[in-house]
């Protein structure tokens, strides 16, 4: 079975799910491996493993100096590979790729989906590919047995939630704000959230919904999530790595973090 | 299908915003209603006598239109061959074809309610035009520049300042013009409710590459009746120069299927198109999505964008729009390169034979008169778009001739 598809359906009813983003390649190139591991013993559900871009206009300041550190760091298309495929030796957590089209392109896209599918990754995500061009990789993607995960924003229009609903599998990623990526004042999400989470409940019926953009803490997590099925961290992991990084517990201050956001303080 | 019967049916782009393989709308969800009613609104507009006579007025009276065609006779008894005919966007009211965009633009956006406009800049001639629009209709304008634009171009840092409009430094990546249109993205991404974003190229998510064509066809349309006027025919040759491709794909459109003017198309070398420091998009780029559309991009193996170089501010982009990309696969217009040094000799030529200093982007178009006027005849007639002028590059322009002279 997908894997995941396997954790929404073991998912207790209570129960938020927590997908942490990290950009593969920083704070280094070999730690990634590691961070993932330690990501799922403290409480991580699915991993959204970021593929570096030079020139991310969804995101905001923060993903942006993650990835200029990662390409830095030589970061490639076969090492974000290799780094999923360490991972499959012990762990089963759900990976899913996060990027956006131009290095996949560049790759190739059977290439890429074929590739993906070898080394153990279970979905995509492509803020630059809206529905109407996702012709490019859908094909492929399906073909690799590949989930597809398309994003709504407050701004969706209800029929086209029902189309991005019609179009992914997995999960739909829920853009809690409209805005780039990155950490927010809790209180400025959660005013308008509630109205957007129950419209998209009520046109998104065939697949599970996660909220991402602008949580930062276990608190922002239970409100802006109190009627989607789970949250998505990744701005606030990435400020805690680059506020403790090289120091040697810069992983331990990270994991406790992770910790609290998943079960509080 | 020959390229002939390509071009004679050429019609693009198709509903979906290509051309040929090239475009598209590769935007994040939270942009397609704002592109969505962008189209509707631009195609209703475009179709509306009120909208296009109020357009018409202000080019008219405010823009400065039609621009003068000018026939250049010390220039040609120079080469000695083709005659050379000049179309004089810079005698556009702010001094370059970025004007005729940016009033289009700004109109559509009144039109559609929206009162905060924000725009990109490399040269910074589009963040003048843009800023310039925005005063004549008071609207707030945010304009995104390169940390490293904005000292090479101060003047008209000085000129968006002083008509009210606020530049934000970018300064991540490269600091040029690549970078600016990221951030003025992200503003977009932001703020879609109440802002309007004027793309000032031919670049960008479909409908931009449309409608900023559009809006420079004017500049080809004049130009053809001007030709006709004096010569009783088209001209043999069409030259202008290629960053984003703006002025290029206004002047050339009307001629795309006039199969009988050879259309030329000139990016920036900058060292040379095999230095690693160049702009030559066409020349040396390959396949690629950068900000909405899939065109020709300079790249690395692993897809990531690499740093454009040109003396040129306004053609410091390592991609180009997606028209363009189309129109070199189909054969229709030729793409070719020149140097920094090439271009520099190009103002100097300008400057001496026809008391006229070009932009440095304009100097790219003019210097590959290099290479093409000896292959002409004297009975051809060769006309370049002059995009801008040079005022705001004076201070590269010295610099340079001062290193050379040292």
């Amino acid at each position: 079975m997908n894997r995941i598809q396997h954790v929404f359906d073991n998912k207790k009813p209570d129960e938020k799910l927590m997908s942490l983003f990290i950009t593969a390649g920083y704070p280094d190139l070999d730690s990634t491996v590691d961070l993932i591991l330690r990501f799922e013993a403290n409480g991580a559900d699915i991993i959204e493993l970021g593929m570096p871009f030079s020139d991310p206009l969804a995101d905001g300041p923060t993903i942006q100096y993650s990835s200029d550190v990662a390409i830095k760091n030589g970061i490639t298309m076969n090492k974000i590979f290799e780094i999923v495929e360490k991972v499959r030796k012990t762990s089963e957590i759900p990976i899913i790729l996060m990027g956006y089209m131009n290095p996949v392109l560049r790759y190739g896209v059977s290439k890429f989906t074929r590739k993906a599918a070898e080394v153990g990754v279970d979905g995509l995500i492509i803020p630059d590919i809206p529905i109407e061009e996702d012709g490019i990789i859908k094909k492929q993607a399906e073909e690799n047995d590949l989930d597809i995960i398309h994003l709504v924003a407050p701004n969706t229009s209800d029929e086209r939630m029902k189309l991005a609903d019609e179009n992914s599998q997995g999960f739909v990623y829920c853009v809690s704000v409209t805005g780039v990526t990155g950490a927010r004042d809790g209180d400025e999400v959660s005013k308008s959230v509630d109205r957007f989470i129950e419209r998209v409940r009520a046109n998104i019926t065939l697949n599970p919904v996660m909220v991402g953009f602008g949580i930062r803490s276990h608190e922002d997590a239970q409100n802006i999530a109190s009627n989607a099925d789970g949250f998505i961290v990744g701005s606030a992991l990435i400020d805690t790595i680059k506020q403790h990084y090289p120091k040697d517990n810069w992983q331990s201050e990270l994991m406790s973090f992770v910790r609290s956001l998943k079960f509080g303080k | 299908m020959s390229t002939q019967t390509k071009t004679k049916n050429y019609n693009y782009p198709d509903e979906r915003g290509y051309y040929g393989q090239f475009g598209g709308k590769f935007v994040p969800e939270i942009l397609i209603p704002a592109i969505q009613e962008l189209e509707a609104e631009f195609n209703k507009a475009k179709n509306d006598p009120i909208f296009n006579d109020e357009l018409a007025g202000l080019l008219d009276e405010y823009v400065g239109r039609p621009t003068k065609l000018t026939f250049a006779n010390r220039l040609t008894e120079h080469y000695g061959k083709a005659k050379i005919y000049l179309k004089r966007e810079d005698l556009c009211h702010t001094g370059a074809h970025k004007i005729n965009n940016a009033i289009g633009q700004v109109l559509l956006a009144r039109r559609m309610g929206k009162k905060r406009i924000i725009a990109e800049t490399g040269a910074g001639q589009h963040g003048v035009a843009t800023a310039t629009a925005c005063a004549k209709f008071g609207l707030e304008c945010i304009v995104y520049m390169g940390e490293e634009d904005m000292v090479r171009q101060k003047l008209n840092v000085d000129r968006m300042r002083l008509m009210g409009a606020e530049v934000r430094s970018v300064t991540s990546g490269s600091r040029t013009l690549k970078d600016a249109t990221n951030e003025a993205i992200r503003d977009w991404v932001t703020n879609v409710d109440t802002t309007f974003y004027i793309i000032g190229s031919v670049v960008g998510p479909h409908p931009y590459p449309m409608m900023v064509r559009h809006f420079h066809e004017v500049i080809g349309n004049e130009a053809k009746q001007q030709i006709h006027k004096v010569e009783s025919r088209n001209p043999d040759y069409l030259l202008a120069c290629v960053g984003g491709g703006s002025n290029a794909i206004g002047f050339f459109y009307p001629f795309i299927k006039d199969e009988s003017v050879d259309i030329i198309g000139i990016e920036a070398a900058g060292f040379g198109v095999d230095s690693g420091k160049t702009a030559a998009t066409m020349t040396k780029g390959t396949p690629g999505i950068l900000h909405g559309s899939l065109s020709y991009l300079l790249q690395s193996d692993e897809g990531q964008i690499e740093l454009a170089h040109s003396i040129s501010a306004g053609l410091d982009y390592p991609g180009v729009g997606p028209e363009h990309a189309h129109l070199k696969d189909l054969g229709r217009v030729q793409y070719h390169a020149v140097t920094d040094e090439e271009a520099m000799n190009a103002v100097k030529l300008l400057s001496e034979t026809e008391g006229i200093i070009p932009a440095l982007e304009t100097a790219h178009a003019f210097a590959w008169l290099e290479k093409l006027m000896p292959q002409t005849s004297e009975d051809e007639i060769v006309m370049i778009n002059l995009s801008g002028r040079g005022d705001k590059d004076m201070g590269t322009i010295s610099e340079y001739i001062r290193e050379e002279n040292n």
